[in-house]
């Protein structure tokens, strides 16, 4: 297990250092750069700001000054944002990211993981189908459609929640919804297809056979096995809410990180946009790392 | 499980196709969307306005017989912006599969029919990508590369290959060791001779649902990259950019976000649908 660990420890630099050098030079491809105004610069501002950001020296000194700056866990300043660096401006959105997608997936896996398993239980019961019903529904309605119809309902008419922004409890409802909503859905229909499985199998008979409660044979002996196919599915689900959460934050104007990026992409603001990327791949990498050690040990079946 | 019958006429195609017909669901989901797809071929055609032309003095009217449902701020049809929008969409959702289609086939089956190292490798690649923030780089690739329509399948397939490459590659690895592959292996065929014409058509199965289940997913980006302002540019339409939108004037006008909402859900659950009953009917394993 802990050569395990450290061969995939070792094996995370060259995947992070693929991700930076290709972010890299697909910005730099882009026809035109982030201070090409509508109003042309005087010569001597342009070459003035160019030498300030190194933008007048060579691609590949630039490229290796990043790749240093990166090592040190400095990303830059941000080209929009002349007064900010890209790691203040990460460090001020990821803390409300964070809890948007931590909400969202908690409320993913344990409703979800709830209704697949009531459903297995239920199988081709009234509550069965109800419930891959709404699951069905829940897959094919794009969070973006989701998202104003909720604020529709319950922030415009009935007025319960806030239509948007950030700051209590309130505002989170509405956001974690409409992304939790597909990776709910889903779980739920992982957990389920787990659940018949296992349920079917030997030692689930063996551990009725022997006396034991209905409630402690699911819970106990079932579940663990049941969930193996939703904790493979953490590392998609967490890498697609963090997706999500560009729409999302869009919609109900959360002031998170992927709205800076979607807002920096779009200025060509370079530095911001190569920051979150790598930011965000680096925490999926890790993210993924603990997935599978997880899936290690509720799995007996996986040896190293 | 029935032994295998010999392939032809009466084999198991046919037999997958009575399985699937027999499927309420998803032949109501196909016939959804071969209703949807004469549609959005025909708009051209059929469509009752123009969906470019605006006019100020009818601007966001609710559904009434003349706009069945309603019109847009700048005085649009709607219905015939949901037609056009249709097309793109629809085009989009089939052209960036073909794409995914291309890539994954080929690269699954390439890993595959190598093994050992060279299929470790491969593999290896995939688990990497797969943890990555892949719409980050579509993004990226959008702005880069400018918004149009040709781009836009391109970058959505591009990044849509690699479930597509495991299912193909782990299909190759468990056909190549069966007779009539050694067969063909023993006679002298060559390895592109053999993956083309024994080893994918017999996995052909598995490609077909999971191409299936890719053309809503990536619907969906394509929806999500034109909500973003990064897709189809105005004053063409796709459901996606409509509902983007619709969105922004939903407060007073909720028709402009209920009804391309609603065309976009229903083409996606149509596509579910399909897609499971596909999955039931190739793959009686998996039925339950």
């Amino acid at each position: 297990m802990l050569r395990y660990l450290l061969a995939r420890l070792l094996g995370l630099p060259p995947v992070l250092l693929v991700i930076v050098t290709a972010s890299f030079f697909i910005m730099r491809i882009a026809p035109g750069g982030p201070f090409d105004m509508d109003r042309a610069l005087p010569e001597q501002v342009r070459l003035n700001i160019e030498a300030k950001y190194h933008l007048d020296e060579p691609l590949l000194r630039q490229y290796l000054r990043y790749l240093g700056d990166v090592v040190q866990g400095e990303l830059g300043p941000s080209y929009r944002y002349p007064d900010r660096s890209v790691n203040e401006l990460i460090a001020l959105g990821f803390p409300v990211s964070l809890t948007l997608g931590l909400c969202a997936l908690s409320f993913a896996v344990l409703m979800g993981g709830l209704a697949g398993v009531l459903a297995a239980i239920r199988h081709n019961r009234l509550a069965d189908y109800l419930t891959m019903a709404v699951a069905l529904g829940g897959v094919s309605i794009p969070n973006f459609v989701l998202g104003p119809l909720l604020i529709l309902t319950f922030a415009l008419w009935l007025g319960w929640l806030p239509v948007a922004g950030w700051g209590t409890w309130r505002h989170v409802v509405l956001p974690s919804l409409t992304l939790g909503a597909f990776y709910t859905a889903y779980v739920a229909r992982l957990s389920r297809a787990g659940m018949l499985e296992v349920i079917l199998q030997d030692f689930i008979r063996t551990a009725r056979a022997k006396g034991v409660s209905e409630a402690l044979v699911i819970a106990r002996h079932a579940l663990p096995s049941a969930v193996l196919p939703v904790v493979s599915y953490l590392g998609p689900a967490a890498a697609g809410a963090l997706t999500g959460s560009v729409v999302v934050e869009t919609i109900f104007s959360v002031p998170g990180i992927g709205r800076y990026f979607v807002t920096s992409a779009l200025n060509r603001d370079y530095t911001m946009v190569l920051g979150t990327v790598v930011f965000y791949s680096g925490l999926l990498v890790a993210f993924n790392l603990v997935v599978d050690c997880l899936y290690a040990y509720l799995d007996p079946r996986v040896t190293y | 499980m029935p032994a295998a019958r010999p392939l032809g006429a009466g084999g198991p195609a046919r037999e997958a196709w009575r399985r699937l017909r027999r499927n309420r669901l998803a032949m109501l989901g196909a016939a959804v969307l071969l209703a949807l797809a004469a549609l959005a071929a025909l708009t051209p055609w059929m469509a009752p306005y123009s969906y470019a032309k605006t006019d100020l003095a009818y601007g966001a009217r609710p559904p009434s017989w003349q706009h069945p449902l309603g019109t847009d701020e700048l005085g649009r049809d709607l219905l015939t912006r949901i037609m056009w929008g249709a097309r793109v969409s629809l085009g989009v959702g089939v052209l960036a599969t073909l794409v995914s289609l291309t890539i994954g086939v080929s690269y699954g089956a390439v890993a595959g029919y190598l093994g050992g190292r060279g299929d470790q490798l491969m593999m290896r690649v995939v688990d990497i990508l797969y943890g990555l923030p892949f719409m980050f780089f579509v993004i990226i690739l959008m702005v880069v590369l400018g918004r149009n329509i040709f781009n836009l399948f391109v970058a959505l397939g591009a990044v849509q290959w690699l479930t597509m490459a495991r299912i193909v590659r782990g299909q190759v690895l468990a056909l190549k060791a069966r007779e009539f592959v050694q067969g063909a292996r023993a006679v002298g065929g060559r390895p592109l001779r053999i993956l083309a014409i024994h080893l994918v058509p017999n996995a052909a199965g598995p490609i077909i649902v999971y191409a299936t289940l890719t053309v809503p997913a990536v619907m969906l980006e394509e929806a999500f990259l034109s909500f973003l302002g990064l897709g189809v540019q105005p004053p063409m339409a796709s459901w996606g950019s409509l509902a983007s939108e619709g969105a922004v004037a939903m407060e007073p006008y909720p028709w402009l976000i209920l009804f391309p909402g609603l065309a976009l859900t229903l083409t996606l659950f149509s596509l579910n649908f399909l897609g499971d009953g596909l999955r039931d009917a190739l793959d009686p394993q998996v039925a339950r």
